[in-house]
């Protein structure tokens, strides 16, 4: 049965080389190519929300200064800021990003199982991107409905882009759940079906894990995304009521009735919620991952930190309406509610506590890729423990819809799975390109990345006790907030400008590293898993050259007793003597 | 949103189920033979009718969620239900006989039956066209008894989930077509098997989403 | 090395943060102590947990980091060990857990003698309904909402005959006194927040939500809207005032009922006309305005906004600011209107009055301000036209110089900065965001060409 399945993959698998330029890097099939494609688009979005960031910061800090920021403006910012930073760029680089370029070469398979699709795949993504920035540009401009899209105000008169704004971006949604599908079609079967010989699911490197998982709550949740844009679009441009109530808009009453606004929350949050996993999974699985590696020590815990990424995975989906605790629902649904949520802070503590042990009595090599690791850790505990005060659903009385809300999430999905991305760009960077980058500028870009971004949300903490609400254009003068907490305020903005001109440097560090980096070994960290064992670097069209990769065990074995070695790829058999680093496929 | 739970605590169960057994007890980190031999594969089905199976799971999810908003949207007290029109009866039927056929179909290609499969395909593709046809002389009826999209929740949906079920079928077609292409410019059954039984796994899948549909709407 | 010592000074620095920060919770005002009691549970749990996880990472960078003689430990996993983590955070977050479902098993549930009061939203303003001596508020539906029906009231109902309407943005409270706040909006989502009570909850249209509390504390709060409500979210505030019983009946009785409202005459233009002569000295025989007397043009205004302007002179609430010259000239003639009756027959024979546009006065450059317009266009109406129920008056054919002079007003708080003008508050807001005197000509410009 085993090599049957094997004989009938590799056919399926069509192996072919393209040659012409186009064929190679524009209609590519190659899953790394497509990664690249998928990254780099990202990662232009990513800047352009955080353009938009700037100026909200702007607007915050020195209210009133700057003749572009109108309230009108600002909300559209904050709106396209959220929604093109969690969707059109955390989702899309970690799964249309990292989950193309790792799952085959660390799975040991030549390409996804469909390339077409996943070539596809991209297409549409880029068809969304475009869409979604169109709206910049039509009248009206881009919905400033907050990236929650709450009807009935995301569709009437009273919101910014309420015209064509709101149906440029809920057909950019659609089309972005669409091209998703294909990708996460792809991983999935890859992951199940074409993974080399002898890499059983528990051999898998965690960053397999934590990508596969998030595919299947994507998969699942943005169906949620889908129903609620299909029927708001109705709303908007057919004139059904499925959200839209009674109302007086603007002194005219409108032709909706008794629609249900919360009917739209529930869906919208029943794909919300998991899908800040979505974005917080492969992050987790990438940083135990780098952890393991430049700690020279396998991950604590291994069967844990599946288990707690199912478990995370599943109990993702019965939380959604801690969302809500003060959305009008029933009152009786706080119980169950709060009592999920806080139950999710089990599975990931215990992935907390593996990450910390996993440096315990290790041999810490504090790289570049690794300082990231380790601020992800830090920010991540921050960020989820503000977590636990908004879960508990009497605490997010007073602190829902403040700046504590947004300093949460900041701290959690603002920068902890950011800096995950940069330690992986940073990890793989010589993999992907061939080339090594500059460790110094490395180090600085983390330092004021690292510290930057904590300066900015922290603060943000206290402003939210204070009681300083989010979406807040101004705050004009208002009794309870004393100067300071302009001053405040003030400082964030600065220290966001800081930040956001320290990417700079990372764009600069990669750019000149592609163009005269001095060439990278090809397995530089030591590392063990598949995707450093390739017979070249980059990894060719098929990774494999000629025979695909056998592999004898498990992702983690660093430092293990009696090897000279500190690590041993899982290419080499279980009797076979130690090996030397610059170690290639072992041939079956 | 219950209907909803309930079938991706199903799915969830399923699938954490199973990777649970595949990773339960096993110590990873200690070299087994028995591990070196697997083959990559978790499941004895090909890569296409895994795909298919997730792309179905995508789309349950999709209809449940569709389900799920109906049933709330329901409580509302503006809800007029409709009575459905007679031929929605018809439709059922030709739906029905559609994904048999295709079921025969089926085993001919596999039979490598050139013949049968030909006349197969044709007969399957022609119901499923009826069942669309009769599905938008089931609007005109509504549309006629001036029951529009606006003009009240419980039509809306009406038209929402036939709607949605109908684009899903379309899409279906356009693999019938392709393969139907093939067979009649004479290509041998082998080449179009695989599309010829994953579709009608799909098609007894949206005959099963109608039927629980139109039993919704009856029932509603 | 140096990212150990940074992650130690982080956790330092933060504790310090936190215990230094003038930034914490308002003064409590309300029954809700049990909330920050849990807030404050949770911190500890969350601060003991992040304190030290964090400086035991610290100290495994430090202990362990890469030396060239060194070798990492070779340990796949210790159940135990985990085990025993997960058992110590299943511990905190119950702790944290048990105490907040039991405060919020007393938030869901009402007491009894709660007195009723009914918070009601729009765009970009609040209004209040209480339920009268019948203690049951009268049938209302969004349906029914007219300028002359504003909170939607069902004539029909004879439950709603003695509701109050409180059409301004403040409401008062007893001390000490339970109350159930109905939540109801008319358009969109919003949310009824008084940071200093603690608790909040959303307004959504087409049903009434809400909450419950006890002021605690006398004084004036602010109320603010917490959920994104449109593009003046942010200045839809009202206030809260919390007094002694006496002092709440006699706030309560200077409101009318829906039956008062109902009841109300039309004001008698040709009475009006006598008390007009008055105004006509300064603002011109037709009430066209007389730049020289500094007097604008009220004539073809909104009759409501009159009356309101008006009430605020009388009230102080305009006109009251030192460096408000003319409008410390308006106020003692706002007065002589005694009654509201009175102010009522001006208004009605000022609408008599020959509707024509005064020549423009003011240059600027129309295109640039009519960018701006947009933002004004949300309130007054694209026209310029005015909308009472988003409490905008009509700008179009006003004299511009006089607009110009408010919206410098209005950007300089000397206009909207009294704590009750909430509409003047909100357009102080929006004139705010035009920078400077070029920016307020060219939108002045824009107007005139309505
Ligand atoms: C990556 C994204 C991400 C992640 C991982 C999380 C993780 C969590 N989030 Fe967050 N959340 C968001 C992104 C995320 N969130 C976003 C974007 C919003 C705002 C949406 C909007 O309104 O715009 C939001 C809003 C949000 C709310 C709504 C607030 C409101 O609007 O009023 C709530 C309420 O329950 C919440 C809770 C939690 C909890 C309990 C976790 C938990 O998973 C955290 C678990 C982690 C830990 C607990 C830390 C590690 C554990 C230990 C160190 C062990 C010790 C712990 C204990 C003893 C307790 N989040
Ligand atoms: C991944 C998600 C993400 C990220 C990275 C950010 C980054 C930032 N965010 Fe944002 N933010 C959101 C998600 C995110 N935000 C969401 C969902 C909302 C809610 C919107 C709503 O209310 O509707 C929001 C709202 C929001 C507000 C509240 C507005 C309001 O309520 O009135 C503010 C205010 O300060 C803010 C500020 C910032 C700043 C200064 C940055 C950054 O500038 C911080 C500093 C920079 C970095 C951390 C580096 C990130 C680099 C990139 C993104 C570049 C591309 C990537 C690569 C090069 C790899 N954000
Ligand atoms: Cu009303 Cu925000
Ligand atoms: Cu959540």
């Amino acid at each position: 049965m085993a090599y049957v399945a094997i004989a009938d993959r590799d056919h399926e698998i069509e192996h072919h080389d393209p040659r012409t330029f186009i064929r190679k890097y524009i209609w590519s099939q190659d899953h790394k190519v497509i990664a690249v494609q998928y990254a780099l688009t990202a990662i232009f979005v990513g800047l352009v929300a955080l353009t938009l960031s700037v100026m909200m910061r702007l607007q915050l800090g020195f209210p009133n200064d700057f003749s572009f920021i109108t309230p009108e403006s600002y909300y559209q910012f904050i709106t396209m800021h959220g929604m093109i930073m969690v969707i059109y760029l955390l989702t899309a680089l970690f799964l249309g990003g990292f989950g193309n370029y790792l799952i085959p070469l660390m799975c040991g398979s030549r390409d996804m199982v469909f390339p077409y699709m996943n070539m596809l795949s991209y297409w549409v993504y880029l068809l969304s991107v475009l869409i979604l920035l169109a709206s910049f540009f039509v009248p009206g401009g881009s919905t400033g409905a907050g990236w929650t899209l709450y009807p009935p105000q995301a569709i009437s008169s009273g919101t910014a882009g309420a015209q064509w704004g709101i149906i440029l971006m809920l057909v950019s949604l659609a089309t972005f759940i669409v091209a998703f599908t294909m990708g996460g079609l792809n991983y999935v079967t890859t992951v199940l079906q074409a993974r080399c010989r002898g890499m059983t699911l528990m051999r898998l490197p965690l960053s397999v894990w934590g990508i596969f998982m998030a595919t299947i709550l994507g998969l699942l949740a943005f169906p949620a995304l889908l129903v609620s844009a299909i029927m708001l679009l109705l709303d908007k441009t057919l004139y059904t009521s499925f959200f839209m109530p009674d109302m007086v808009s603007a002194g005219q009453q409108t032709v909706h009735t008794n629609g249900s606004p919360i009917l739209f929350q529930h869906l919208f949050w029943f794909f919300g919620h998991p899908e800040v996993y979505i974005v917080a999974l492969p992050a987790f699985g990438i940083v135990s991952d780098l952890l393991a590696t430049h700690a020279r020590k396998n991950i604590f815990g291994y069967r844990m930190m599946v288990w707690a990424i199912l478990a995370i995975g599943g109990l993702s989906f019965i939380v959604w309406a801690h969302h809500m605790y003060v959305s009008g629902m029933n009152p009786y649904f706080g119980f169950f509610f709060a009592t999920t949520t806080l139950i999710i802070a089990v599975p990931t503590a215990i992935k907390v506590y593996n990450w910390v042990l996993t440096l315990w009595r290790g041999n810490i090599h504090l790289r570049v890729p690794m300082l990231f690791a380790i601020g992800f850790i830090f920010t991540f505990i921050h960020g989820g423990l503000t977590g636990i005060f908004l879960g508990n659903v009497v605490v997010d009385l007073p602190l829902s819809d403040t700046y504590f809300v947004v300093a949460h999430f900041h701290m959690v999905m603002g920068v902890s799975p950011i800096l995950v991305v940069f330690g992986a760009i940073y990890h793989w960077f010589p993999k992907i390109t061939g080339k090594m980058y500059s460790e110094r500028l490395g180090r600085w870009h983390f330092w004021l990345t690292f510290l930057g971004t904590y300066s900015i949300y922290l603060p943000m903490h206290y402003l939210g006790f204070l009681g300083v609400p989010r979406r807040y254009f101004a705050m004009g003068d208002t009794a309870f907030m004393p100067d300071s907490a302009h001053a405040l305020n003030e400082s964030i903005t600065i220290s966001a400008i800081i930040v956001a001109a320290t990417q700079l440097i990372f764009l600069y560090n990669m750019i000149t590293s592609l163009a005269r980096g001095k060439k990278a070994d090809p397995n530089p960290w030591g590392a063990t898993t598949l995707e450093w064992q390739t017979p070249d670097t980059p990894p060719r069209h098929g990774n494999w050259g000629h025979e695909l990769p056998v592999v004898h065990r498990w992702a983690y074995d660093y430092s293990v007793p009696g090897y000279p070695e500190d690590f041993i790829p899982q290419t080499v058999p279980a009797d076979v003597a130690p090996v030397g680093r610059r170690h290639g496929v072992q041939h079956a | 949103m219950t209907f909803t739970l309930v079938f991706l605590a199903v799915l969830m169960a399923v699938v954490i189920g199973w990777l649970l057994r595949q990773t339960l007890n096993t110590a990873p980190w200690q070299p087994r033979a028995a591990d070196d031999a697997v083959s990559g594969a978790s499941l004895a089905i090909s890569v296409r009718v895994l795909g298919l199976a997730t792309f179905l799971a995508v789309v349950t999810s999709l209809f449940a969620l569709f389900i799920s908003a109906y049933l709330m949207r329901r409580h509302m007290h503006d809800w007029a239900a409709v009575d459905e029109p007679r031929i929605l009866w018809l439709n059922t039927a030709l739906l029905a006989c559609a994904s048999l056929v295709y079921h025969r179909t089926r085993s001919a290609a596999i039979a490598g039956d050139r013949g049968r499969l030909k006349t197969g395909l044709g007969l399957a593709g022609l119901l499923t066209f009826l069942f669309l046809a009769g599905q938008l002389l089931a609007w005109q009826e509504l549309h006629a008894a001036g029951l529009y999209l606006s003009s009240n929740p419980a039509n809306a949906f009406f038209y929402l989930l036939t709607a949605v079920h109908g684009l899903h079928l379309m899409g279906g077609l356009w693999v019938w077509a392709r393969s139907a292409v093939k067979v009649v410019t004479g290509a041998d059954p082998e080449a179009v098997r695989t599309s010829v039984e994953l579709c009608a796994v799909y098609w007894h899948y949206l005959l099963l989403v109608w039927i629980i549909l139109f039993a919704l709407l009856l029932y509603t | 090395m140096p990212l150990a010592i940074v992650l130690i000074l982080l956790v330092v620095g933060s504790l310090a943060f936190h215990f230094l920060s003038p930034w914490t919770f308002t003064p409590l005002a309300s029954n809700w102590a049990r909330i920050d009691t849990t807030v404050d549970i949770t911190l500890v749990v969350t601060g003991i947990v992040f304190v030290a996880v964090n400086l035991f990472m610290a100290f495994c960078v430090i202990r362990y980091r890469h030396r060239k003689d060194r070798r990492a430990e070779y340990e796949p996993e210790n159940k135990k060990l985990e085990w025993i983590l997960s058992a110590a955070t299943t511990i905190g977050v119950a702790a944290m857990l048990a105490p907040g479902l039991f405060v919020w098993a007393k938030f869901v549930d009402v007491p009894e003698d709660a007195m009723q009061i009914e918070a009601v939203g729009q765009q970009w303003n609040w209004s209040y309904r209480l339920p009268g001596e019948d203690g049951r508020f009268g049938r209302a539906s969004t349906r029914l909402v007219s300028p002359e029906n504003p909170f939607g009231m069902d004539p029909d109902d004879p439950a709603g005959q003695d509701d109050v309407l409180v059409q301004s943005a403040e409401v008062h409270l007893p001390v000490d006194q339970p109350v159930r706040f109905w939540l109801r909006s008319k358009d969109v989502l919003h949310n009824f927040t008084v940071a200093q009570f603690r608790v909040k909850m959303d307004l959504v249209p087409g049903m009434e939500t809400h909450m419950w509390l006890t002021p605690t504390r006398t004084g004036r709060f602010e109320v603010l809207c917490e959920e994104l409500c449109g593009i003046a979210h942010h200045s839809m505030r009202g206030a809260v005032v919390v007094e002694d019983e006496a002092d709440f009946r006699a706030w309560t009785a200077s409101w009318p009922t829906w039956a008062d409202v109902q009841a109300r005459p039309p004001g008698n233009a040709t009475a009006g006309a006598a008390q007009f002569v008055v105004c006509t000295s300064c603002h011109g025989p037709q009430g066209q305005g007389q730049q020289a007397m500094n007097a604008p043009r009220i004539a073809g205004q909104d009759g409501w906004y009159l009356e309101q302007q008006l009430a605020n002179y009388q009230a102080g609430v305009r006109g009251a600011h030192p460096e408000d010259t003319y409008g410390q000239m308006m106020a003692p003639m706002a007065r002589t209107l005694a009654t509201r009756d009175a102010v009522a027959n001006v208004v009605a024979h000022i609408a008599t009055l020959p509707d024509q546009a005064p020549a423009a006065t003011v240059e600027g450059n129309a295109a640039a301000g009519g960018e701006r317009y947009t933002v004004c266009a949300y309130c007054h109406g694209a026209a310029g036209q005015g909308i009472e129920q988003m409490r905008a008056p009509r700008l179009a054919g006003m004299s511009d110089w006089y607009l110009v002079r408010q919206l410098e007003n209005f950007k300089t708080g000397v206009r909207g900065g009294h704590p009750q003008d909430y509409y003047g508050k909100q357009m102080g807001f929006m004139a705010a965001t035009l920078q400077d005197e070029r920016a307020i000509r060219d939108v002045v410009a824009y107007i005139n060409t309505l």
